[in-house]
């Protein structure tokens, strides 16, 4: 693993009226690093990935991408720089097969600026061999007969086709059976093992002692703790989650904490 | 020539679905039947359906099943498959335009004014053309801006087209109460025929193409090591084309000859089923209706897919509209009224578009209207009323929607939704 961070947060506040969403999160993570992002609900966890995403904009605080700083205005400016999103409704279309999805957007054209159906489908087999999906029969098929762990590795591989460098899942295995979690979570290790800097988010705290290197704990809006998973229990995190010190009492006046 | 085979046969779920790891004739055939029973009905309804109707007609009176009436039909579905294209691509949105059978009365009758021998500003054929179908454009536009930027439901802007656009039909008749068309052009569009020679060689042309496209796309698969269609099935897909448009021609030379509009027909189908199924812009369409969020998030401007989608049904309408009026050779204040509409979407629906959206092609205007009209026609040579035609027409369309919605069924039991 890499010393350097590819995707630094620092002090990043974000409000929406009276709520203070974000308050001063300092979050980062490492090629190859595959980092979990916990909280109850209602930490900031959705408003952290948005705010990456470009999705929301930051109103404090700044985002280093590879070290230098960045400006995200939208889901475009994070795509130009690498980072992928997939959001846990995943965002696929029912009627459009497995190469359709992965190239929604992003089609490839040939000559007379027609769709190349051929260079197109032989890349998104690439794709999902070198994530060793092997559960998907045809890429040819319509994607509303994939099961909940198919479609997953589909919007998983849509998501890395694009030499991205950051790669955050929201809630991959919140609808899975067990052995549907299991194939996605070996997708996890496997695309942490490629490099890529992956941040898992997840209420699941068996899965993520099970993938993840790292976990970043948000507790109301603010980052409370980053533990290495190798150092700490499931006991101590979930300690952090529900009861980690607070730099800032929300419903106090920031002036009568200062 | 003929149109009831499509370039590149494609599943009713997407388009241009390709066969997994087909090897034989017997694999295809097989992979057809399950799917089949998996409630994947393709066009065996609407085939079923037509044999039905055939029988049925020329059992009650053996003039329907005669050359001079099929070249009727011809040129009677016309209008409402040209309609029925545009109204796919609005179908397609899980939208819905209820103002297109006005739009087609609007440019017909703008066709015919503009055509006015008054000597001053009479124009010919080829500009009054474009001006109209540029008017279906930009009243497309103004549904389309008014739907996406207003949120305004397309019901609703087109429930209001409807009114309007009659209300403008009517404006621009005035006190003439009926303009006749003399156009020589306009009205050849409906009413000439190719010579036999051209029509053979026309279909000769036709059948060339679509093997070279298949056999170029086969041969594009085959080089990159993806899985591609037996050669034999391949065959059977020109020789069924070559089959089907010989015996159009034949018979449609046995009476007056192919219709000028057949190939205009042909010419469309071609355009937009290569508009829908081999560009980014016919990818986007079916993105939309299956998952507008999807498609906003993969970065589509959908309002922007939206609105090129109600200006091609309202161009689309346009041209529909000259079809009708030089069909008629006149235009009056009837323009786009009774049927015209209703037909034009039922045409759609009853050939295999979803009225919700994301699934459909544009074979299935051209087949719904042949459906449509056969009984239309059927029960005019039978001598009925207009009241029995709808009663007919109407259970058709139910049946048709019936059958979308039981195969809806199996292909969800199947995983196939």
């Amino acid at each position: 693993m890499s010393t350097h961070p590819i995707l630094e947060l620092r002090g990043v506040s974000k409000r929406f009226g009276a709520v203070q969403a974000l308050y001063q999160v300092d979050f980062k993570v490492h090629p190859g690093e595959v980092m979990a992002l916990v909280g109850d609900n209602g930490a900031g966890k959705s408003t952290l990935i948005k705010c990456v995403a470009g999705i929301y904009p930051i109103d404090a605080g700044e985002v280093l991408f590879d070290g230098n700083p960045v400006q995200v205005h939208g889901p475009k400016d994070a795509a130009a720089l690498g980072i992928e999103v997939v959001y846990q409704d995943l965002a696929l279309a029912d009627n459009l097969d497995v190469v359709q999805n992965m190239f929604l957007g992003r089609e490839q054209l040939g000559s007379l600026r027609r769709l190349d159906e051929v260079s197109m489908e032989r890349r998104a087999k690439e794709t999902l061999d070198s994530l060793s999906v092997t559960t998907i029969r045809s890429v040819r098929q319509t994607v509303a007969g994939l099961s909940g762990g198919q479609r997953q590795s589909v919007a998983v591989a849509k998501a890395v086709m694009w030499n991205s460098k950051v790669v955050i899942l929201d809630e991959p295995t919140a609808a899975l059976g067990v052995a549907q979690t299991r194939q996605v979570l070996d997708l996890v290790k496997r695309l942490g093992q490629q490099g890529l800097a992956v941040v898992l988010v997840s209420h699941n705290l068996h899965d993520i002692f099970e993938v993840a290197d790292s976990i970043t704990v948000l507790r109301l809006g603010q980052s409370i703790a980053e533990h290495r998973t190798a150092e700490v229990t499931q006991t101590q995190v979930v300690e952090s989650i529900t009861a980690g010190k607070l730099s800032k009492v929300p419903g106090l006046a920031e002036e009568v904490v200062a | 020539m003929s149109t009831q085979v499509p370039p590149v046969e494609a599943s009713p779920a997407a388009p241009s679905t390709v066969a997994p790891a087909g090897d034989s004739v017997g694999d295809a055939a097989r992979r057809w039947w399950a799917g089949i029973r998996a409630g994947d009905l393709g066009i065996l309804p609407i085939i079923i359906g037509l044999l039905v109707i055939v029988v049925v007609f020329q059992s009650q009176n053996d003039r329907f099943l005669t050359s001079g009436n099929f070249v009727n039909l011809i040129v009677q579905l016309a209008a409402t498959a040209v309609i029925a294209m545009g109204v796919v691509f609005v179908l397609l949105l899980g939208e819905i335009d209820l103002s297109v059978g006005y739009v087609a009365g609007v440019a017909g009758v703008a066709t015919a004014l503009m055509l006015l021998p008054d000597g001053s500003n009479e124009l010919s054929a080829g500009p009054a053309i474009v001006i109209a179908i540029a008017i279906g454009a930009s009243i497309g536009l103004l549904h389309g801006l008014l739907i996406t930027k207003l949120g305004i439901p397309s019901f609703v802007v087109t429930l209001a087209g409807l009114l309007g656009w009659n209300g403008v039909v009517l404006l621009l008749i005035g006190t003439r109460g009926t303009v006749t068309i003399q156009n020589d052009t306009i009205i050849g569009v409906a009413n000439d025929f190719l010579s036999d020679g051209i029509a053979w060689l026309v279909l000769l042309l036709g059948i060339a193409l679509y093997a070279g496209v298949l056999l170029s796309g086969r041969r594009a698969r085959a080089k990159a090591a993806l899985p591609a269609e037996p050669i034999a099935l391949l065959v059977l897909r020109v020789a069924a084309l070559a089959a089907i448009g010989a015996a159009v021609v034949a018979v449609a030379n046995d009476d007056r000859g192919v219709p000028y509009v057949f190939l205009l027909l042909t010419g469309l189908f071609i355009l937009w089923t290569y508009v829908l199924n081999r560009t980014t812009f016919g990818r986007h369409v079916y993105a939309v209706g299956g998952n507008a969020e999807a498609a906003r998030r993969a970065g589509i401007n959908v309002d922007r897919v939206k609105i090129a989608c109600f200006m091609i049904a309202s161009s689309m309408a346009a041209l529909g509209g000259i079809v009708l009026a030089s069909r008629l050779r006149s235009v009056d204040t009837n323009a786009g009224s009774g049927s015209i509409l209703l037909y034009s979407i039922a045409a759609a629906v009853i050939g295999g578009t979803s009225l919700f959206g994301g699934r459909g092609n544009i074979r299935s205007a051209i087949l719904g209207a042949m459906v449509i009209m056969s009984i239309d026609n059927g029960l005019g040579l039978l001598g009925l009323s207009s009241g029995t035609k709808f009663v007919v027409t109407g259970l058709v369309l139910l049946a048709a929607v019936a059958v979308d919605s039981i195969s809806r069924r199996g292909r969800e039991n199947a995983g196939r939704a």
